[in-house]
């Protein structure tokens, strides 16, 4: 039990910093390396580290399954959302420049949410097949 | 040879490559072939990715100071490519793990006796 | 270094090394990205190649738990094919631009576009990003679809029904 307790401790130490560094990565993203797929696969990492450590149930709690598979559908209709925002206002499909008073503003809000859609699917993709992976290993005795 | 070292780089892919092909038609368990295809995969990335390069400049980021840039357009393909390669693999996972709840076994020519001799899949 | 660790994986009858020397193989390909300039790119095959690639092929091990048989029919033949192949690539390879020669097309034709008038037009610095979400974002919504597509399928292939019995296939 003494691997077991170190594992534990060093996991609950440093998740929270890796969730900021996901979260970092995907807003800094325009100005330096990263973006949406990046945050969203370090993002799913660490919960699935978190599941590994503390056992399925716990990470249920933490995010339930409803969530998850809201998550995979919900980024790309953010991203297909922006695109006929674009439209709405006025350009053609997935055009940014028309959706603020200025075309690189626009060109920021749309690089913005269409990043976000992207990291929000890839997270929940990553996890979902994660959770499909383990939870069958359980019902499944041999 | 200064066509040897101009391609240097080529040859190390070709090299990852036809091991990643190897593994992939080589080996008859199922899971070796995806671990084969995804070396594969990577070769690929290192085939796009190496031409771009420019001896002596830095990151497609711009910022003040650097006056060349390596060319981002490989980067972008890559990127998607490579998410578009897990994606892959993780359902061709999916499908192994189906195929040995149905054959009992994820050996390529276990399966294929399976197959030809039809009784009823061990379970 | 990469080409020992390939064959070794190659060589390996127990699955459990070959993914952890795979996941090796994955770090070592981010660090060879970065070395050649594409930091995006290297930081996205480090987490998924090394993170979530391990973790699924891992999990994969576990539900389907074997060693890898000896193969029964020999392996010379695919072993003649792939180095053929290897050889008519290498062949190709020949005619292709020298390792970073600026006057290749690919540096000529719309890449210095997308360096110059980036920061102009869309105020995002990190030039893969504004391509990837702005000059060439129709082919990342392809992608996000294609991820989720990815993951309804192995919910669907996976799924179980919570009355099932263990015996039954579907």
């Amino acid at each position: 039990m003494r691997g077991d307790l170190i594992l534990r401790v060093v996991a609950k130490l440093f998740i929270p910093f890796v969730l900021l560094f996901a979260l970092y990565v995907q807003f800094h993203g325009e100005l330096g390396p990263g973006g949406g797929f990046q945050a969203g696969v370090i993002a799913a990492a660490t919960l699935i580290l978190y599941a590994i450590v503390f056992g399925r149930e716990a990470a249920r709690r933490l995010v339930p399954d409803g969530l998850v598979e809201a998550m995979m559908a919900a980024g790309v209709l953010i991203y297909a959302g922006v695109g006929i925002l674009g439209l709405l206002l006025g350009g053609n499909y997935l055009d940014y420049f028309v959706l603020d008073h200025d075309p690189v503003h626009g060109q920021e809000r749309g690089i913005f949410w269409v990043e976000v859609g992207v990291a929000v699917t890839v997270s929940g993709v990553m996890l979902k097949i994660f959770a499909m992976f383990a939870d069958r290993g359980r019902d499944h005795d041999a | 040879m200064s066509a040897f070292g101009g391609h240097y780089s080529y040859f190390v892919t070709v090299l990852l490559m036809v091991a990643g092909l190897y593994v992939t038609i080589a080996r008859g368990n199922l899971v070796k072939k995806l671990i084969g295809l995804s070396i594969f995969q990577t070769s690929v990335y290192l085939l796009y990715i190496a031409p771009g390069k420019l001896i002596g400049a830095t990151a497609p980021i711009v910022a003040k100071g650097y006056a060349s840039y390596s060319n981002p357009l490989p980067h972008v393909l890559i990127l998607t490519a490579i998410v578009v390669g897990v994606a892959t693999i993780a359902l061709g996972l999916a499908l192994v793990v189906r195929i040995r709840e149905g054959y009992g076994t994820i050996e390529e020519d276990q399966i294929l006796e399976q197959d030809r001799a039809p009784d009823e899949p061990a379970k | 270094m990469m080409a020992a660790l390939v064959l070794a994986v190659a060589v390996q009858r127990n699955l459990f090394s070959a993914v952890i020397l795979t996941g090796i193989y994955s770090f070592l390909m981010a660090s060879v990205l970065v070395a050649l300039d594409a930091v995006d790119v290297a930081m996205t095959e480090a987490s998924v190649g090394a993170g979530i690639s391990t973790v699924l092929l891992l999990g994969a091990l576990y539900l389907v738990r074997g060693e890898e048989a000896r193969p029964i029919r020999g392996a010379f033949l695919p072993l003649l094919v792939s180095i053929g192949v290897g050889a008519a690539l290498v062949y190709g390879t020949l005619g292709l631009p020298a390792f970073s020669d600026p006057n290749a097309p690919i540096h000529t034709h719309v890449a210095p576009r997308y360096l110059n008038e980036s920061v102009r037009e869309t105020g995002v610095p990190n030039v893969v990003t504004a391509v990837l979400a702005s000059y060439r974002g129709y082919d990342t919504l392809g992608e996000t679809t294609v991820v989720f597509t990815a993951g309804a399928g192995v919910v669907a292939l996976l799924r179980r029904r919570r009355d099932a019995k263990r015996k039954d296939p579907q």
